[in-house]
């Protein structure tokens, strides 16, 4: 499923990653955001919305990194070149990501940023829509979002252009050692 | 029809950028749109989304009240309001109690419907359209032309021009980089906006959620910045099921833009928590505006099937012509008119219905079932109920009324039509034909109709019989494919019989919304054909087909005239068309043709009615190829040739250029020889390349068959 998930995620252009463990996935984002030049300074922010990556690796592995932040303002969001979040699950017949998006703070670190990073617990990839909607609940998540590739429109003469309200760029890292049904 | 209207039409088959747009793109969308669906059933999928969707609609009140008390025990606020007029005011309440000054939009056809922006703007409110479509549009003062692509009537040019104006900058006509343009003028705007108003695609009834569907983004920020969200939502979103969203998801991005899935789905369910820790003010109204009346119309309540995928205007021959901005008002298109009766006022919708052609391809596509050409149908049925019929119309229906007087006519046309008749074809058409179209020679009335020639024809007197509906055009213009039929029939043994009472089908009557005229023609047919006692009913014009299996019934049900309803019943049961039943004879042995010859290639045009309503397609090219030919496949060759009964006359402007694509389509297949199965586009291809010059021949398949078969 992990195949065809990657196949239909990059065929609406977002980058699929794999790694095996937290700490590679660390690795993969700190280089990343490196190679971004992120830094302490408007424009060229990243933040990190709170989530089950975090609680799995603790954010002490994270501190001291230039320009990444923590706390999700609408401001820093704003300013940010790079958001980082949680996806619950993987859905592999259109390479979409879905995830409990009530808290402000995943939202902003997803829709306002330039690029979005979405870690995602491989184990959680699932067929379809309608194994998917035996997972979900409207009455325990108020927002579920589902994230289908970048941002587009074709508005202008119908050619294809990515990046209009929201990210640029999706990077999707698929990270094994997750495991487990993460809300 | 007004001259206004007229001249719309005119302007944008004049408009290249239009035309070219959406011709480009209705190509492209029908082979993306196939690739989208691959490995589903669509039948299957539209099946369950039109059983959901009725049954909200049948018990819309109730659906309505489980919604809001769900929704409302979440926290959110749920209004419900009939009155357009009161949703404005209780929007512009809530702004008022939230001092706001700002306003943000997703995209939201609701609220184009209502004319809200003009309300918000008249209270001092600043409004900001945030879809890039939108955007340009409100930019550009105007009304979006299609519901799904608002600004697709717009070339690159003109956006930029738009643009510079706004941001005072010269700008060239690169798209990513205007797309940037709009990224960086509106960001601000979702950052300082003090209220969000979205839509909604779906409403579930049974969770109290709403499901939001973008591309851009837009509606995750019009629901997360502003402290306020107010959800506009017709009342047809709603369902009661959450499982029903699977199923909306599955075709409505497909449908639209071909997507397998867009970028965003939003559900949201109750309040969230804003950024600063406060939970936003919610408001969901669910508007009826004519929702509930429409619902309990029996023949319009499958209008709230629409899932607003739009691929009803994708696919229409004519809004490809003419665009949105002709075709409709705020919701444009073949639903757009149903909708413009609906929730505007029928008369508004008097011109724009009169655009639909007939040709089904809309019932083909739509995810939710609508059969918009017979709404359509309907409200032609009503506006003629309404105001009556126009007098010309009226003069020639009694004419067609009165089959001995309607026959005389004809004939008398035929030695009338003479000193105009350039070999088969009339130019000039006397009588009441005679306002005639561009592009297209009209065929010489035969010089002695299939009725006079029927009884020369000597036939096998057998046990198996079959009665010859022939039908105007084959009975007066075309004898000869009545011939050939009567030849192919009796080669299987089977005598052709032709009641001479026959009369019109009725279809040009019921296709202007004249019923009682079709109703009289319907029973007329009824008695005449039932008099004699055959196995089938067979024609080979599939509009007179589709008469007898499927309109008689109707016509004469809606006209309350029931005490022929059985009989209707026992003549559609026999009523076959021509193709289907020879494919039958050929595989049953009865029938063969002769073999061993080459007879080159061939291209096949279908016909909209054989195709559509009667699901027959395989079956004549089968037997062509049967008879030697080689079958050459044109692109669209299911496409409308733009004959459409009396439509040609009607509408030559938009007519003319269906019928020029369609001539284009045949000559790129390099094929001489074009073959049909109905003489209504015989008459109009052939017209066609009579005045196009081209040496394609045209012919009925009838035709060609019983040229081929075995001595």
């Amino acid at each position: 499923m992990y195949e065809q998930f990657k196949a239909r995620a990059v065929g609406v252009g977002a980058e699929v990653h794999r790694v095996t463990t937290c700490s590679d996935a660390v690795e993969f984002v700190l280089s990343f955001l490196k190679q971004e030049g992120i830094a302490d300074h408007p424009g060229i922010y990243a933040v990190w919305a709170q989530g089950p990556f975090l609680d799995a690796v603790g954010r002490e592995v994270l501190r001291g990194v230039p320009g990444l932040s923590f706390e999700v303002t609408r401001e820093r969001a704003a300013q940010a070149k790079v958001g980082i979040s949680d996806m619950s699950f993987a859905v592999a017949d259109t390479g979409s990501l879905v995830q409990d998006q009530a808290a402000a703070d995943q939202r902003l670190a997803s829709a306002l940023t330039g690029i979005h990073i979405a870690l995602v617990p491989t184990s959680n990839i699932l067929a379809d829509k309608t194994s998917l909607f035996s997972r979900i609940n409207p009455a325990n998540s108020r927002f579920i979002a589902f994230i289908t590739g970048p941002s587009r429109t074709a508005d202008i003469e119908r050619v294809l252009t990515i990046g209009v309200h929201g990210p640029e760029r999706l990077i999707i890292l698929f990270v094994d050692e997750l495991g487990g049904e993460k809300r | 029809m007004k001259r206004e209207f007229k001249a719309s039409i005119n302007r944008a088959l004049n408009d290249a950028n239009l035309t070219g747009a959406l011709g480009k793109f209705s190509e492209a969308y029908k082979v993306n749109r196939t690739k989208a669906y691959e490995g589903i059933d669509f039948e299957d999928l539209r099946g369950r989304i039109a059983e959901a969707k009725s049954g909200a609609a049948c018990h819309l009140d109730e659906v309505a009240e489980t919604f809001r008390m769900n929704a409302e025990a979440l926290g959110a606020k749920v209004f419900r309001t009939r009155d357009p007029e009161e949703v404005k005011q209780y929007i512009l309440k809530v702004a008022r109690e939230n001092g706001v000054k700002n306003v943000v939009k997703s995209k939201s056809m609701a609220t184009e419907e209502i004319h809200l922006n003009q309300a918000l703007l008249k209270e001092g409110i600043s409004v900001a359209e945030t879809d890039l479509g939108e955007w340009i549009i409100q930019l550009a003062g105007q009304t979006p032309s299609h519901m799904v692509m608002p600004a697709i009537h717009m070339t690159k040019e003109e956006v930029a021009e738009i643009f510079s104006k706004e941001v005072d900058e010269r700008l060239d006509t690169d798209i990513p980089r205007l797309v940037k343009v709009a990224r960086n003028e509106l960001r601000p705007k979702f950052l300082a906006a003090d209220m969000g108003i979205s839509g909604a695609n779906i409403a579930v009834a049974e969770t109290g959620s709403i499901v939001l569907v973008t591309n851009e983004g837009n509606a995750r920020l019009v629901t997360t910045l502003p402290r306020v969200h107010v959800a506009l939502v017709g009342v047809e979103k709603l369902v009661e099921k959450f499982e029903t969203v699977v199923p909306i998801l599955d075709a409505l991005p497909r449908s639209a833009t071909a997507q397998l899935l867009t970028s965003y789905v939003s559900i949201i369910s109750g309040p969230t928590p804003n950024d600063d820790g406060s939970l936003k003010d919610l408001h969901i109204i669910l508007m009826d505006n004519q929702r509930t009346d429409m619902a309990k119309d029996p023949k319009f309540k499958q209008a709230l099937q629409c899932i607003r995928c739009g691929s009803c205007l994708n696919v229409c021959p004519i809004f490809r012509l003419v665009g949105g901005h002709v075709f409709g008002k705020v919701y444009t298109g073949g639903i757009g008119t149903i909708l413009t009766a609906w929730f505007d006022e029928l008369k508004k919708s008097e011109e724009i219905q009169g655009l639909c052609i007939q040709c089904g391809n809309c019932t083909q596509v739509c995810p939710g079932k609508l059969d918009i050409p017979e709404m359509i149908m309907e409200i032609r049925r009503r506006l003629v109920l309404e105001k009556g019929q126009p007098l010309v119309q009226k003069a020639i229906f009694s004419v067609v009324n009165n089959r001995k007087l309607f026959h005389g006519m004809l004939r008398a046309a035929s030695v009338a039509g003479k000193p105009f008749t350039s070999g088969k074809f009339i130019r000039h058409l006397p009588l009441f034909l005679s306002e005639l179209t561009d592009g297209r020679s009209l065929p010489a009335i035969a010089d002695k109709p299939f009725r006079d020639i029927h009884p020369g024809i000597e036939q096998p007197k057998g046990k198996e019989k079959a009665v010859f509906y022939a039908g105007c055009l084959i009975d007066f213009a075309y004898p000869e494919t009545g011939v050939a039929l009567v030849k192919l029939l009796n080669k299987a043994g089977i005598e052709v019989v032709f009641p001479e009472e026959q009369t019109c089908c009725g279809a040009p009557a019921l296709y202007s919304g004249a019923y009682e005229v079709a109703a009289q023609n319907a029973a007329d047919n009824i008695a005449a054909l039932l008099e004699q006692d055959a196995q089938y009913v067979v024609s080979a014009c599939p509009t007179c087909t589709v008469a007898l299996a499927h309109d008689f019934a109707k016509t004469l049900e809606a006209v309350g005239r029931t005490e022929w309803l059985d009989k209707a019943r026992i003549l559609a049961g026999k009523t076959v068309d021509l193709a289907t039943l020879v494919k039958r004879l050929v595989d049953q042995g009865r029938l063969s043709f002769q073999e061993g010859e080459q007879l080159g290639k061939i291209t096949y045009h279908d016909s909209c009615h054989l195709k559509r309503t009667l699901n027959v397609s395989e079956q004549p090219r089968e037997l062509l190829q049967q008879a030697g030919y080689e079958l050459e496949e044109m692109f669209e060759c299911d496409m409308c040739c733009g004959m459409g009964g009396s439509y040609s006359m009607k509408l030559p402007e938009i007519s003319a250029p269906i019928l020029k694509r369609k001539l284009k389509n045949i000559k790129d297949t390099g094929a001489s020889l074009v073959a049909m199965d109905c003489p209504g586009c015989v008459l109009q291809i052939s017209g066609g390349f009579d005045q196009d010059g081209a040496a394609v021949r045209v012919k009925h398949t009838a035709e060609l068959l019983a040229e081929r078969l075995k001595d």
